[in-house]
């Protein structure tokens, strides 16, 4: 299985994104800039954390306009699989690729700890290597991971099992609505979560928690 | 010619920024001061003459950009 990871200027996690997605498929993944319109032939897309162009106007809203997001978009529309993690999740919401919107946390504050996610949907192709309901470790690191949709989105995603990771109990850093961390999309390839999986993919890490991700996704024996 | 647009959060959608700002008033000794939410303005120079084609563009920079509709209203307002 072959990946692409998206680089913006100013995203600051891309080299883990790389680090991880080669040491889980043993292959480093191809790397696309703001500009590139073409994106090569992968299986798995992935949009990087940061704050690309630095959180202007809204956090990534100026990356979702850029020419390799209308590529990503394409892609994701043939059914390569897409994941935002952080600072992606925000572009793809921007960019129209998942609903609802990203908004400043509640407290007002930087969030930069670890948590808890409960799997609510372990029927994707992210978390089918997870059990339904379980609980996994995550660090997240962000200002703006608040998610909100409006009553009728809420209800759609909800009902239709489109939001897979949930702050389990007591764990919302941010104030987000229904304690969703992360959602896919109506047709189940494009991901995005607040949380970064990346960083939990080994014991140097403290844990594995979020390897099972990317062996999902990849199609890589655990 | 010259055009302001303002964006400002729906009703409904919370506002935690417009909170901080409306208690830091109350810090202050400003009293009476009921909900306050936090918004953007943009000041746009065009260079378009024909007023309802600009008041055209104009939303449409917002319905792309400078606004996201899923939580923000926008409103033009030409010079």
């Amino acid at each position: 299985m072959k990946s692409a990871v998206v680089l913006l200027p100013g995203l600051n996690r891309d080299r883990d994104m790389i680090a991880a997605l080669t040491k889980i498929s043993g292959k480093a993944p191809a790397t696309v800039w703001q500009t590139d319109t073409e994106i090569p032939d992968v299986d798995l897309i992935a949009i990087p954390g940061g704050f690309s162009f630095g959180d202007y106007l809204r956090c990534g809203a100026i990356a979702a306009r850029m020419p390799v997001m209308r590529a990503v978009a394409e892609k994701a529309a043939k059914g390569v699989m897409v994941i935002g993690v952080c600072n992606g999740f925000q572009i793809l919401v921007e960019a129209g690729l998942l609903p609802g919107a990203l908004m400043r946390n509640s407290s007002l504050k930087f969030v930069c700890r670890q948590v808890k996610l409960k799997i609510d949907n372990a029927n994707t192709m992210f978390t089918r290597r997870y059990q339904p309901g379980q609980i996994i470790r995550s660090p997240v690191a962000h200002h703006d991971g608040n998610y909100f949709a409006d009553a009728e989105t809420l209800a759609r995603i909800e009902g239709e099992g489109q939001v897979v990771f949930r702050y389990a109990e007591g764990t919302n850093p941010n104030g987000s609505i229904n304690d969703i961390a992360g959602i896919i999309n109506d047709k189940g390839n494009v991901l995005g979560l607040m949380p970064h999986p990346e960083n939990l993919i080994e014991a140097a890490h403290g844990g594995s928690d979020g390897r099972a991700l990317f062996e999902g996704a990849l199609g890589i024996a655990a | 010619m010259k055009a302001r647009i303002t964006v400002t959060l729906k009703n409904g959608v919370l506002d935690p920024q417009g909170k901080a700002i409306e208690h830091a008033l109350s810090g202050l000794g400003f009293d009476g001061v009921g909900q306050v939410r936090q918004g953007k303005v943009f000041d746009v120079e065009l260079a378009e003459t024909d007023t309802a084609k600009a008041e055209a563009d104009l939303k449409a920079m917002c319905d792309k950009l400078l606004a996201n509709t899923v939580i923000e209203n926008y409103a033009v307002e030409i010079a």
